[in-house]
């Protein structure tokens, strides 16, 4: 298991997750303004988060490692 | 990634079925060659095979000595056999084209709503490790994929209420009696009916408004038939991405690259496989790959001998091109204030104003957003039947600093 923080709240997913699915089991459905993950494979960028400080990255095409920041714009 | 002056005798860009059988074919026979796959998912498999690692082919693709460059973004050509990724500088002898395809959306009123989904977008979500347990969807949209998804959400617990196929049922037994031909994808066939059975499937059936405050509630479909639902997972068909095959001017034709019997471009040293050529499925994917590997570096009777097998699955394509056809009410769904262009919030009321495609990147900035089209273009091409535009480097977003180096 990996443990990540989304919107400072610390989350537990299992290895391999990615981190658009994390932000998801943390119950966060607009990721970007009132927007939520569309194609899954990294091409629409409706999933893009702030990873460590770097924003606009975008989260189906990440694995979770421990200790990760991730926010989001459209989640509290 | 170390390598950065020197190159590769085949570089392969795409890790999915099509680029790990044409790595593998690459290295047979006398072998020696030094070949590479870049992909920018985290691993190989490519959208179908995404996560799993099992099988033959993954065997054979991490025992051939092919270098897999993953997590590489690449973004654009900087010399006739260089290219820029974001990890540096690439050199190639032999290119092969293995991009495969995005799914194609058609807008609809409510599809911006988080939890409307790609049918392929919810199955990587939900193999992403997105829970799906429990969770009512609707799966919408036309093709065999609509099945694979709704039998994979299923099996994973999820309550799959309705799968809606825009094609008519007669066109839809057509394409079943094309199938008898092809034992294997009836088998697949059946495996996927036996894991639906209970689930409703309709034919001339899709979805007219999808509905939610804040997120996706309900979804209505063209019957009337309001369903409270979780997620709608909704693809139209596929798109080969092309991006990078326009990039080296190779010739695309129908929406697809164009190739010859050898799986080689317009462009000589670079050739093409897989769902990039034409949407054929995993079956023609494999072994269009074989050829294209084979032929890239000169093993001409081992690619000959495939290809009675890739006629056999180009006719499987011809057949799914007929019976998933998509039909005109599909792009009358959208409304004057639908939102086509997701990236920068352009609306169809504004597009109809505009006369071209170059116009409405200047008055809207429609297709200019992060994705660079690769999502409103093939609906913009749907409803207002302009054609895709040309093709510009970076092919990605990326920081300065990455093409400055």
């Amino acid at each position: 298991m990996i443990t990540l923080t989304i919107n400072g709240q610390a989350v537990t997913v299992p290895a391999g997750t990615t981190v658009a699915a994390a932000v998801m089991r943390a119950g966060v459905m607009a990721f970007r303004r009132d927007r939520g993950p569309l194609c899954g494979m990294g091409i629409c960028f409706e999933c893009r988060v702030t990873l460590n400080g770097r924003a606009h990255e975008r989260s189906c095409q990440t694995v979770c490692e421990p200790g990760m920041e991730v926010r989001t714009d459209g989640g509290a | 990634m170390a390598e950065r002056k020197g190159g590769y005798d085949v570089l392969v860009v795409g890790a999915g079925p099509a680029g790990m059988a044409s790595a593998w074919a690459a290295t047979q026979n006398r072998g020696g060659r030094s070949v590479a796959v870049l992909d920018d998912n985290p691993a190989a498999g490519g959208q179908i095979w995404r996560g799993e690692g099992t099988g033959v082919w993954f065997d054979r693709f991490r025992s051939c000595g092919a270098e897999l460059l993953s997590g590489a973004r690449l973004l654009a050509r900087i010399g006739p056999q260089r290219l820029l990724t974001e990890a540096g500088e690439i050199g190639f002898e032999q290119l092969i084209f293995a991009t495969g395809a995005r799914e194609r959306f058609l807008p609809f009123p409510g599809w911006t709503l988080p939890g409307v989904m790609g049918a392929g977008g919810l199955q990587a979500m939900a193999k992403g490790g997105m829970p799906i347990e429990g969770k009512r969807v609707v799966v919408a949209g036309t093709g065999p994929l609509l099945l694979a998804v709704a039998a994979h959400l299923k099996q994973h617990g999820a309550r799959v209420l309705h799968v809606a196929e825009q094609t008519p049922f007669h066109k839809l037994r057509l394409f079943g009696r094309a199938l008898l031909s092809e034992p294997a994808k009836l088998a697949q066939g059946a495996g996927l009916g036996w894991t639906l059975a209970g689930t409703p499937f309709r034919t001339s059936s899709w979805p007219v408004r999808a509905g939610g405050a804040g997120k996706l509630e309900s979804v209505t479909l063209n019957s009337g038939h309001r369903l409270e639902c979780d997620y709608l997972a909704c693809g139209f068909g596929l798109v080969p991405n092309t991006e990078l095959a326009a990039l080296f001017n190779c010739r695309i034709d129908s929406g697809a690259v164009a190739i010859d019997c050898w799986q080689q471009t317009s462009q000589p040293q670079i050739y093409a496989a897989g769902e990039v050529t034409g949407i054929g499925g995993v079956d023609a994917a494999l072994i269009e790959g074989q050829i294209a590997g084979y032929a890239a570096t000169g093993q001409r009777a081992q690619a000959e001998a495939l290809f009675g097998a890739r006629d056999r699955a180009l006719r499987f394509r011809r057949a799914m091109e007929t019976a998933f056809v998509l039909r005109p009410e599909l792009s009358q769904l959208a409304a004057a204030d639908t939102i086509v262009c997701r990236c920068e919030d352009v609306t169809l009321g504004r597009l109809r104003e505009q006369r071209s495609w170059r116009s409405a990147k200047l008055q809207t900035r429609c297709g200019m957003g992060p994705c660079q089209g690769r999502v409103c273009g093939p609906a913009v091409e749907h409803l207002l039947g302009w054609p895709a535009e040309s093709v510009r480097p970076p092919l990605f977003p990326t920081a300065a600093s990455n093409l400055a180096r």
